[in-house]
């Protein structure tokens, strides 16, 4: 009998995470004086700001008792108090005083993990500091930019992240599980190209001619008031290692030039996505809806955001029972199918991550 | 945080051993189960000395990027119990009982400049911290001090990777450290990694405190067997227990205590954690502290002692053009 010795674990089924990458701890809005705890990697973290509002991530538990430290309270500078003994810590980590003795104890550390603040967002490394390079927080500009406005939420997903990337990688689901908002049947009977470049992956669907969904027939006539008629649509996906995906959605009126590169006619957003590994089996799911109409409108922040919300809702729920259904069927594998061509090459890229990283092996 | 630093014991193999100064070897280990080596990690290992099991800790010197390959360096420490001269007879293919690297000595990345002080045997620890901050090209000097140019391990490569970032500083060619001009360097940004004899990095110590920089700036570890004096032999008393125990020169007063029947309390055994601490009731003789778990003015104090590191010398003084007939006897009560 030949034995062929499968080397790609792609669709592994829970797919570990890398640790050498920015993750989004949290919103910078979340983060204050007040600190808070939040699981990221697998890891507890306690997340706060110094007196001159730097924001801070230290492991959440004391060096003495493994005390959480996020139930301390923030001291003079950049330090916090332990809340069972007392012990302080700067941001770096380091214990300043122990005030049990006189000395300290030259091991009293908590490690310290590397942030960034950018886009919104408090990017966390969780892997090795001495990688941790800045410009590698993924590109989420659109976020910050005079030209966008909007807002978001975050939704905590009962799921491994790889699922997350599947759902946002593929979206002929929403036909299916969004049909009373932005789903349409052309979504899965369009073309779609899917395109790989190194740590970026791509995937273009337009339709052409067709009616606008509810949610799109909104905004146009948010832009364009009074709007009748097709239009030709698209969906971009832009996924960028290790867990962002912004996908340059929208719709013009049909024939106007959308495809060949004139959107004047049109209205375009951009989904910002970015998931954060809680556990092996959840995630921070951080998402923002921008757009580039009617920029001063809270109304219309407001109104999308909320609609945006409803609908990952949808999601949300499907990724739960996803999971659920993955755990109660440990004997059945995936089965991957032309669709899955933009998830597909997010796994094979994790993989090479994880490989670089010395933990594919950890994958199971 | 403990929980990083739970001991994963698994053999290794014993790949080269080669001599790389006066008395150290460099040693090359194969673990069975590699994890990455962090700058300032260290491995136990079980040492065998007269037929028995020993803890011994080494700093890893280098490792590749996997771990699969952990360097250590060993000095033939004098006056030893033997858990470096074992160590000195290991040859390739011999298997060892070892943990994974351990971490209390941490280098924290984006300081804005370093001072990296290492005195002897201490350059270990001090080595890949040095490689580290090198690839990151960050602001770093490496001080290299040593009783003589033989004497001191990895001099040549550590030339050719620092080049001018490297400072060396050796006695027996009158070009000894001056500490407070060493300190004086050192500003508010600047964090400072050492390892070395005690004597060194408590004199780094008070400048430093002297100075008012932060103290968390000041990273250290105690290899946990460096005394301001020679080790003596000396007796202890515990009325308490009925004991009197004389402690040979190669051995610690907790071990004497404990090889005595006594049941100590302690954790560390290098000084660090006070869980040892004895009080003294009486005296002849002085307290060589060890620890840096005192502040200097307990120390003076006098009262009491982690018995697991310091020890007791005849010098009334301290110093040893002083020393008495010996041995000096130390009466305690122990927790
Ligand atoms: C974190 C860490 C990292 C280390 N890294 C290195 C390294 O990279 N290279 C290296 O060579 N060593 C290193 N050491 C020291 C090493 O672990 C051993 O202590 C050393 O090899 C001596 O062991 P030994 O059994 O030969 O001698 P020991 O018997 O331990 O004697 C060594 C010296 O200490 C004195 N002494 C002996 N026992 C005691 C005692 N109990 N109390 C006080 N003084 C005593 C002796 O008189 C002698 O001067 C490290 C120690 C620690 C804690
Ligand atoms: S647990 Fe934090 S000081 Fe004791
Ligand atoms: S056992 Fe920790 S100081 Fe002695
Ligand atoms: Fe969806």
């Amino acid at each position: 009998m030949t034995v062929v010795a499968t080397t790609s674990s792609t669709t592994n089924k829970v797919l570990p995470h890398p640790l050498n990458a920015w993750y989004v701890a949290g919103w910078d809005h979340e983060v204050t004086r007040k600190p808070m705890s939040r699981r990221i990697a697998n890891r507890p973290v306690a997340l706060y700001r110094t007196e001159d509002g730097r924001a801070v991530a230290l492991a959440d538990a004391c060096w003495h008792r493994l005390a959480p430290l996020s139930m301390g309270k923030t001291m003079e500078k950049d330090t916090i108090q332990c809340p069972y003994h007392g012990i302080i810590y700067n941001s770096a980590g380091r214990c300043v005083s122990m005030p049990a003795q006189e000395t300290i104890n030259p091991s009293a550390t908590v490690p310290s993990f590397p942030v960034v603040e950018r886009y919104r967002y408090v990017w966390i490394w969780m892997g090795d500091p001495t990688l941790a390079d800045p410009d590698l927080v993924p590109d989420m500009h659109q976020m910050t930019s005079d030209e966008w406005a909007g807002d978001g939420l975050t939704i905590h997903a009962a799921c491994n992240f790889q699922l997350v990337l599947d759902n946002l990688m593929d979206l002929t689901h929403e036909e299916f599980v969004h049909s009373s908002t932005i789903g349409q049947e052309e979504l899965s009977e369009s073309d779609f190209v899917t395109v790989r470049e190194g740590n970026k992956v791509t995937v273009t669907r337009w339709m052409h001619n067709i009616d606008a969904p509810p949610f799109w027939l909104k905004n146009m006539r948010d832009k364009f008031p009074g709007f009748e008629g097709k239009v030709d649509r698209w969906q971009i996906i832009n996924f960028e290692a290790p867990s962002t995906i912004s996908i340059d959605v929208g719709v013009a009126k049909a024939g106007t030039g959308a495809p060949e590169g004139d959107r004047s006619q049109g209205v375009n957003g951009f989904v910002m996505n970015t998931i954060t590994p809680e556990t092996d089996r959840s995630s921070h799911y951080f998402w923002a809806f921008m757009r580039n109409y009617c920029l001063d409108s809270q109304l219309i922040t407001t109104q999308l955001r909320d609609g945006v919300h409803g609908v990952f809702g949808e999601d949300e729920e499907m990724l739960m029972a996803q999971q659920a259904a993955i755990d109660a069927n440990p004997d059945y594998e995936f089965y991957n199918l032309n669709i899955d061509s933009g998830g597909m090459w997010v796994r094979r890229i994790l993989e090479a991550m994880l490989a670089a990283e010395g933990r594919l092996a950890a994958s199971a | 945080m403990a929980a990083t630093n739970i001991e994963t014991w698994q053999s290794a193999t014993v790949e080269q051993v080669v001599p790389v100064a006066d008395g150290i070897a460099r040693i090359v280990l194969i673990p069975s189960l590699p994890l990455k080596a962090e700058p300032g990690s260290h491995v136990d290992l079980m040492v065998e000395i007269n037929g028995e099991q020993a803890k011994r800790s080494y700093s890893v010197v280098e490792s590749n990027h996997d771990g699969t390959r952990l360097v250590i360096s060993v000095m033939k420490a004098p006056l030893s119990r033997g858990g470096s001269i074992f160590m000195h007879s290991l040859v390739p293919g011999q298997r060892l009982e070892i943990t994974q690297p351990l971490q209390n000595f941490p280098l924290r990345v984006g300081a804005r400049r370093y001072i990296l002080l290492a005195g002897g045997i201490g350059i270990t620890a001090i080595a890949n911290m040095a490689a580290v901050l090198k690839r990151l090209k960050a602001d770093y000097t490496l001080v290299y001090v040593g009783r003589s140019r033989g004497a001191m391990a990895y001099l040549a490569e550590l030339s050719d990777l620092h080049g001018e970032r490297l400072e060396v500083h050796v006695d027996d060619e009158g070009s000894s450290l001056s500490v407070p001009a060493l300190v004086g360097r050192a500003d508010a940004d600047t964090e400072l990694y050492m390892c070395g004899p005690i004597r060194l990095m408590d004199a780094v110590r008070r400048t430093w405190v002297e100075r008012e920089l932060d103290l968390p700036n000041l990273r250290y570890e105690t290899f946990g067997n460096s005394g301001w004096y020679d080790p003596e032999e000396f007796i202890v008393r515990v009325p308490k227990l009925n004991l009197e125990v004389t402690v040979p020169q190669g051995r610690s007063m907790l071990e004497a205590l404990e090889d005595a029947g006594a049941e100590m309390m302690f954790d560390c055994r290098k000084g660090e954690c006070g869980l040892c601490e004895v009080r003294i009731t009486e005296l002849s003789g002085a307290i060589d502290h060890r620890d840096v778990f005192y502040s200097e003015r307990q120390q003076r104090q006098g009262t009491k002692m982690n018995c697991c590191v310091s020890r007791a010398v005849t010098s009334p003084t301290g110093s040893r053009t002083d020393a008495g007939a010996g041995p000096a006897v130390i009466t305690i009560e122990p927790n």
